[in-house]
């Protein structure tokens, strides 16, 4: 379960996220969507522990992020914006060190890294160093890393970003694969993505919430019954469909 | 403990994974041996100690530990990966103690790669060898200072040229202050107290008299509070700025 109430983030006189509530719960994925600066990133930066709000709260897992960022942090798995990690380390230590930290040991350190490995696909990068690694590859890593410890949360900040197209499929069937009782957050702005992986969306734009809503409805918003066009009028303020 | 080892691990390992530390060493191993032979006149003093190989060790510190200090956390902010870090449950405290004990450790193992020099020596007479022992012991905790302010420069910026000139700037403060030329300059005027308060704050006059051989208990509180002070402080900037 996450809960945020009235999220608000000011970066000196631009409010990045403007008094944002909404829940989450298992079984969701939730597509967090929004034009370029509109504050998705900010907010994922705060639901994981990384920003402190301006105000508002935030609990994860029933822990608050603020007064116990450690509980709530390792029910999380997160996937920065850009999969940044550290370039010059192989594959395999990167994610020898991300079990240390999350303290996984024996057969369950064994058995959660080659899952991650198989399902990444990883198997022939894990000597490698990060930074030669292509960029779907260098995704793929954040996404093993956030997914090593099997998480109730999963955070993944444009996760597709950059991805060829075959590659965008892998990761949205894996997304799916694994929704049946997490809870997935997912921020981007292609519209296609909220259709295959999400069954609910969120709309932001300015840092303000504007529609929270599943795919369907959102879509049946517009004349042209098309995601796009709802996408558009919302974000430019042109509610007259809404 | 156990996300300091992590952290810590993962740090140290990621110095010798390019050829920079091994640049690094040679470097300094020229340097400390370049300079105790050449200006130290160690062979021609015709005493068997290495007195003059440690008395260039502030200077030598004051760009080597800077070198090593201004990318700890200025390359974790430029790459991104510092929201990877503070993202998995380990505090920033543990971070910033893993991070510094790495680069700490590292200077350890550069530092202890002159024992050629220890061996010499040995070799041309008969030193004491618990002073050597001591310089070694004052030398590296010396080393510990700058890293620590280090850690905190490099936590206030993404820009790592900024957060070099930072610490030496500091540090070269840290040190002129034990300096006999800038304390009888001071002394004209000041009251005792002051320049000896000035003198006690220094790095150089802890170690010069821990490298003396004597390894009193305030000479290393000194050295525990000044690291601590800079590490706590070091927490306190990233917290306040880790994200811009
Ligand atoms: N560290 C920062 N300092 C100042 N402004 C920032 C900072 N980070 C983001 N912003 C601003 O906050 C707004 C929201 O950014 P972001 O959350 O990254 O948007 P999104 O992820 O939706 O593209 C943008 O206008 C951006 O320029
Ligand atoms: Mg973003």
């Amino acid at each position: 379960m996450i809960e945020i109430r009235n999220l608000t983030k000011r970066y000196g006189a631009l409010t990045a996220v403007n008094d944002i509530s909404f829940t989450v719960s298992p079984g969701e994925v939730l597509g967090f969507l929004g034009p370029n600066g509109a504050g998705k990133s900010t907010t994922m930066k705060m639901i994981t522990g990384f920003l402190a709000p301006t105000s508002g709260a935030i609990s994860v897992c029933g822990h608050d992020v603020e007064n116990d960022p450690l509980a709530a942090k390792a029910c999380m798995g997160y996937l920065p914006e850009g999969a940044p990690s550290y370039g010059e380390m192989s594959v395999r230590t990167f994610l020898e060190f991300i079990a240390d930290i999350r303290r996984l040991s024996g057969e369950r350190r064994r058995t959660r890294l080659d899952d991650v490995i198989a399902r990444l696909q990883l198997g022939s990068v894990l000597e490698q160093m990060i930074e030669t690694l292509s960029k779907g590859f260098k995704r793929r890593v954040g996404l093993a890393q956030a997914l090593l410890h099997d998480p109730q949360v999963l955070i993944l900040d444009e996760p597709t970003d950059g991805l060829d197209p075959n590659q965008k499929h892998q990761v949205r069937t894996l997304i799916n694969d694994m929704s049946k009782d997490k809870i997935i957050v997912i921020s981007t702005h292609i519209l296609e993505e909220v259709d295959a992986v999400c069954n609910r969306a969120i709309i932001i734009a300015g840092g303000k919430l504007l529609a929270d809503a599943t795919p369907k409805e959102l879509a049946a918003r517009a004349p042209s019954g098309r995601l796009d066009d709802v996408f558009r009028q919302i974000t430019t303020g042109q509610k007259n469909a809404a | 403990m156990h996300n300091i080892k992590g952290i810590f691990r993962r740090e140290f390992s990621s110095y010798f994974a390019t050829p920079l530390a091994l640049v690094f060493i040679v470097f300094f191993l020229m340097l400390a041996a370049g300079f105790a032979f050449q200006f130290g006149r160690f062979y021609e003093r015709g005493q068997a100690d290495l007195a003059p190989f440690f008395s260039f060790h502030p200077w030598l510190y004051l760009f080597l530990m800077s070198a090593i200090s201004m990318r700890l956390w200025a390359e974790e902010r430029k790459s991104g990966s510092i929201e990877l870090l503070m993202t998995l449950p380990v505090t920033t405290w543990q971070a910033v103690i893993g991070k510094y004990l790495a680069a700490w450790a590292f200077a350890g193992v550069a530092l202890a790669l002159t024992f050629p020099m220890w061996i010499t020596v040995n070799y041309l007479g008969n030193p004491d060898n618990g002073a050597v022992l001591a310089g070694y012991i004052g030398s590296w905790l010396m080393a510990g200072g700058f890293l620590a302010i280090g850690a905190c420069m490099s936590a206030a910026t993404r820009n790592q040229v900024i957060a070099f000139i930072f610490t030496v700037v500091i540090c070269f403060g840290f040190l002129l202050s034990g300096y006999p030329i800038v304390l009888d300059l001071v002394s004209g005027w000041a009251p005792r107290v002051l320049v000896d308060a000035l003198a006690s704050l220094s790095f150089y006059t802890h170690f010069e008299a821990i490298s003396k051989g004597v390894i009193d208990l305030r000479d290393l509180l000194y050295f525990g509070t000044v690291i601590g002070v800079w590490l706590a402080a070091t927490t306190i900037v990233l917290d306040m700025k880790k994200a811009d």
